[in-house]
């Protein structure tokens, strides 16, 4: 009787009987499986942001994807060049269309397609509506530059007051201009500096002011009253900005001579958005992981209870089993570290690590072994970016099961080198060499803003970093054009070593205003 | 419980206006893509879309980014064979692992960019600055018009839309339906109670028990609504498109023992075209064929190419029968007419003068645009200098010649071009 009775307490309650049988979704079928999903995630501690999903069709789909996700974006051609791209690959069936997009707002927006079996409705449930909503609610990055709460409704000011500029200077002036912002979106972000947060409401209110205000700052520095003659002599030329900029299209915003009150708006609108987005650059590895992690949990304690049939498990297995596969460097399907497979193999390993700690486990990390492994997960999802939680938390279990390796490229050598394996003296390598792959500042190009002629011909001089000897792509002639159109004057860029001896020089030169 | 919102049914086509900006921005390439395109297939499969393609590098967006070159350390996954301090050669492409993040995924170079116009996009860039002449009674945006139409009722709605007569007359049905059976019971138990009065005294136990069931019964009946919420009835409306274009053309030809296949052939393509064109300004489109030699008849899209019978040209027949086709069945209020009339311009030497006359007099009036084209490498025959006289006469009557299938197009340019042009 007593045995009975325990083993029926470890054993999952299978009374209820599966949520559906079918492969259909209903709308009634969904918020049950919500029902329970959300159930089992509360069980786990997840803290989420309300969710709303929303039924959409797979040209939905492509829209929503063309448009960087957001259900509201301004009007632009690249998000057509997109479209057409995203809708010739689905229709040819090379790709199929990701299943889910998620957004960090408040209430946190998921997208169920049309198309998707009622297995696969509960995988983006808890995928995107538990998995991403509490990364986007519990990551430190998140909750220090975005405001998920006020963005819809900054995209919806931004979009009126884009489409307002084109009914008073045209569509071309408009495309123009954001053809160039687009060009500099990756340094249009503060990396340090906190913004803060405003309400639409505050954000129409202050934009006005905005404006003039930031014209007289313009006009100071522009100022082109002669100074009296012996002063001028006696200051030594300063050289401005007095410490490098690295937020271009902030500087831009701020002192290009020649634009209008409206162009920097523009300006801000699209650093704005640049600035939203760039805590998902630096956390793909982490958010997809933990979404993968949360769903894979979520689908099979659904299942452990009995709430989905055999069918659905398998099927579920097959698509999760699909995302996660990390193809070898050998493969022809290789593309680089598969962010799921990594993420997914990270969270894993660290509940491992504190469940079933090996003796190496116990030396790696002495502080996760044998602790609760929700706390510990909990605490690698909120503190961390990519670069910093492989530099925690790749453990030499993980590095042996991808069998991953190091390669040095140098241009100066003929052939390549394996600068470390995974044995035990490459593992410290390798961790320390992945983690800088995913360092932001390192995949970019160092750029800032170095000098600017304010009595003479009011030229733009960036610098460029560089590292390792890395050059820069061709792109940057075309790029020089467009933050030449952003200054209105000639741009220099001065390519230098870390030293800062100028090695290259790019110029785009300016014609002479008419007037 | 979630928020769940069905959003399928609203804002299909969001990225429509980002689609429509990026072919406005690379509508150069595109024509000359589309021209391209026209000259390589047949005019009769001109009715589909095209796949175009753009040098990658003009649709590229150009962010800073980092060339190869330098040192780049990287990490890859799956490490079969190599030990630390293997050298190891350089692969051609890729590999190596620059972190620039384009390495083109199966090592080659970059292709163009292909998409897909519609076929709407497609005779867009086609028609481009084409325009259908004396546009009096249509415009050119084939916008689609709806129209609300009442269809019946439904069980809800919003209340401005209440149908009063039909929901009382529900309301009315269900109180019927509702009360007949304590009604009837009701006037027995009256009757009952009248019988019964006739013995016996008020106060009576029996008596007291009917008063007390009529009672009961009015309060039952009174109580059914007089209005139920489940009465009420909707007038329901549906948007149904309305073709408030509409066009007929009318396709003349000569096919008399001069008109060869390749002279046929020739008039195909130029009406294909013109189809093409009204198909795009209109909803619904008529078209009659009409074929002639000596005598006239109205006939199918296949015998008009097709059939063999022929004889002497009376091109004067034709028209005839085209102003009784319009009067029988295509009144000009509503319908825009169009003629286009090919042939080789041999004629019945008298015949000519009538066929002006016919023109001038009977259907000109009627139509929006004839176009005569004349498919002959040689000297005009008598028609054309008959013709040329209506062409002073007529603004809206338009005659080319066409030597051979090249000239098709410049000609039916020509003489569809803007009516700015004109002006």
């Amino acid at each position: 009787m007593g045995d009975a009775y325990q083993r029926q307490a470890q054993a999952p309650q299978k009374s209820k009987g599966p949520l559906s049988t079918g492969s259909e979704w209903t709308f009634e079928l969904i918020d049950r499986y919500y029902g329970e999903i959300s159930r089992i995630a509360a069980d786990f501690e997840l803290d989420t942001y309300p969710n709303q999903l929303e039924v959409i069709t797979a040209e939905q789909m492509m829209d929503a994807y063309a448009s960087v996700g957001m259900p509201v974006m301004y009007h632009h051609w690249s998000y057509g060049k997109h479209f057409l791209q995203t809708e010739k690959g689905y229709k040819r069936g090379q790709m199929g269309l990701a299943y889910e997009i998620v957004i960090n707002s408040n209430p946190c927006i998921a997208y169920l397609m049309e198309e998707n079996s009622i297995t696969m409705q509960a995988l983006v449930i808890a995928h995107a509506a538990f998995g991403h909503n509490s990364f986007f609610k519990g990551n430190y990055l998140f909750r220090t530059w975005t405001d998920a709460s006020a963005i819809i409704d900054y995209l919806v000011f931004a979009r009126h007051y884009i489409r307002q500029c084109e009914e008073r200077y045209g569509i071309d002036a408009v495309e123009e201009l954001l053809d160039s912002c687009h060009a500099l979106m990756n340094y249009g972000v503060d990396r340090y500096k906190r913004p803060p947060k405003l309400s639409v409401a505050e954000e129409q209110a202050r934009q006005a002011d905005r404006e003039a205000y930031l014209q007289s700052q313009v006009n100071e520095l522009w100022r082109t009253l002669p100074r009296r003659q012996e002063e001028e002599e006696k200051v030594e030329r300063k050289r401005f900005p007095s410490e490098p900029q690295e937020n271009l299209l902030y500087f831009i915003e701020k002192f290009a001579p020649l634009l209008e009150p409206w162009q920097r708006e523009l300006v801000r609108i699209v650093r704005k958005i640049a600035q939203y987005f760039y805590p998902q650059r630096q956390t793909q590895v982490m958010n997809e992981g933990w979404a993968t992690f949360w769903h894979y949990t979520i689908m099979n304690r659904l299942y452990d209870e009995g709430l989905i049939t055999d069918g659905a498990i398998m099927e579920f297995l097959h698509s999760h089993t699909n995302v996660v596969y990390q193809p070898p460097v050998s493969s022809r399907w290789y593309s680089g570290i598969n962010p799921y497979a990594l993420g997914f193999a990270m969270y894993s390993d660290i509940k491992r690590i504190c469940e079933v700690p090996t003796e190496e486990d116990r030396q790696w990390f002495p502080d996760l072994a044998g602790t609760p492994w929700r706390p510990a997960l909990e605490f690698a999802m909120k503190n961390f970016k990519d670069e910093s939680f492989i530099a925690q938390y790749l453990s030499p279990k993980l590095i042996r099961d991808f069998r991953l390796f190091a390669v040095k490229d140098d241009d100066h050598e003929s052939k390549l080198e394996v600068s470390a394996i995974h044995d035990e003296a490459g593992y410290r390598d390798i961790r320390r060499k992945l983690a800088e792959q995913y360092n932001l500042s390192s995949r970019e190009p160092n750029i800032q803003v170095w000098d600017v002629q304010t009595r003479g011909d009011r030229s733009l001089t960036l610098r460029h970093t560089q590292q390792n000897r890395r050059p820069l792509a061709n792109t940057v002639h075309e790029v020089l054009k467009h933050i030449a159109r952003l200054w209105g004057f000639s741009v220099k860029l001065e390519s230098c070593d870390p030293d800062g001896r100028v090695i290259l020089t790019y110029e785009c030169k300016m014609e002479k205003r008419h007037g | 419980m979630a928020h769940l919102i069905d959003r399928r049914l609203n804002g299909k086509n969001k990225s429509a206006i980002n689609r429509e900006r990026f072919l406005r921005r690379f509508k150069g390439q595109i024509k000359e893509a589309v021209a391209r395109a026209v000259k390589g297939r047949s005019i009769t499969d001109i009715d589909t879309g095209e796949k175009v393609s753009i040098p990658v590098k003009d649709v590229s967006e150009p962010v800073f980014g980092h060339a190869r070159g330098g040192v780049w350390e990287s990490v890859h996954p799956g490490n079969k064979e190599y030990s630390r301090g293997d050298r190891i050669d350089r692969p051609e492409e890729g590999g190596g692992g620059s972190g620039s993040g384009k390495a083109s995924q199966d090592g080659e170079g970059e292709d163009d960019f292909v998409f897909e116009l519609s076929r709407e996009e497609f005779l867009n860039f086609f028609f481009d600055d084409l325009e259908l002449p004396n546009l009096v009674k249509t415009q050119l945006t084939a916008t689609q018009a709806f129209k609300n139409i009442r269809a019946g009722y439904s069980t809800d709605g919003t209340p401005s839309n209440i149908d009063v007569v039909r929901s009382l007359k529900g309301a009315l049905g269900r109180r019927i339906a509702l009360t007949a059976g304590p009604m009837a019971r009701l006037n027995e138990a009256r009757e009952e109670l009248d019988v019964l009065l006739e013995t016996r005294e008020e106060g009576d136990p029996e008596v007291d028990a009917l008063r007390d069931e009529i009672k009961s019964l009015k309060t039952r009946i009174l109580g059914i609504p007089y209005i139920d919420p489940f009465d009420l009835r909707y007038s329901n409306r549906v948007k149904v498109p309305r073709p408030h274009t509409q066009a007929v053309m009318f396709c003349v030809m000569d096919v008399s023992g001069s008109m060869d296949e390749q002279k046929k052939d020739t008039a195909k393509r130029f009406f294909i075209l013109l189809y093409l064109f009204l198909t795009r300004a209109y909803e619904k489109i008529d078209v009659v064929f009409v074929r002639h030699h000596t005598q006239a008849a109205e006939v199918n899209e296949h015998d008009f190419f097709h059939a063999r019978d022929t004889g002497g040209t009376v091109v004067s027949s034709a028209l005839k029968l085209v102003h009784k086709i319009i009067a029988e069945r295509f009144p000009t209020q509503d319908w825009n007419i169009y003629v286009a009339q090919a042939s080789d311009g041999d004629n019945w030497d008298s015949d000519s003068v009538t066929c002006k006359e016919i023109l001038l007099g009977d259907i000109l009036p009627l139509t929006q645009y004839y176009a005569y084209i004349e498919i002959t490498e040689g000297e005009p025959q008598n028609l054309w200098m008959e013709y040329e006289q209506v062409k002073a006469a007529c603004a809206h009557f338009a005659m080319r010649k066409i030597a051979n299938p090249a000239d098709i197009y410049p000609v039916f340019r020509d003489l569809f071009k803007k009516a700015a042009a004109h002006a």
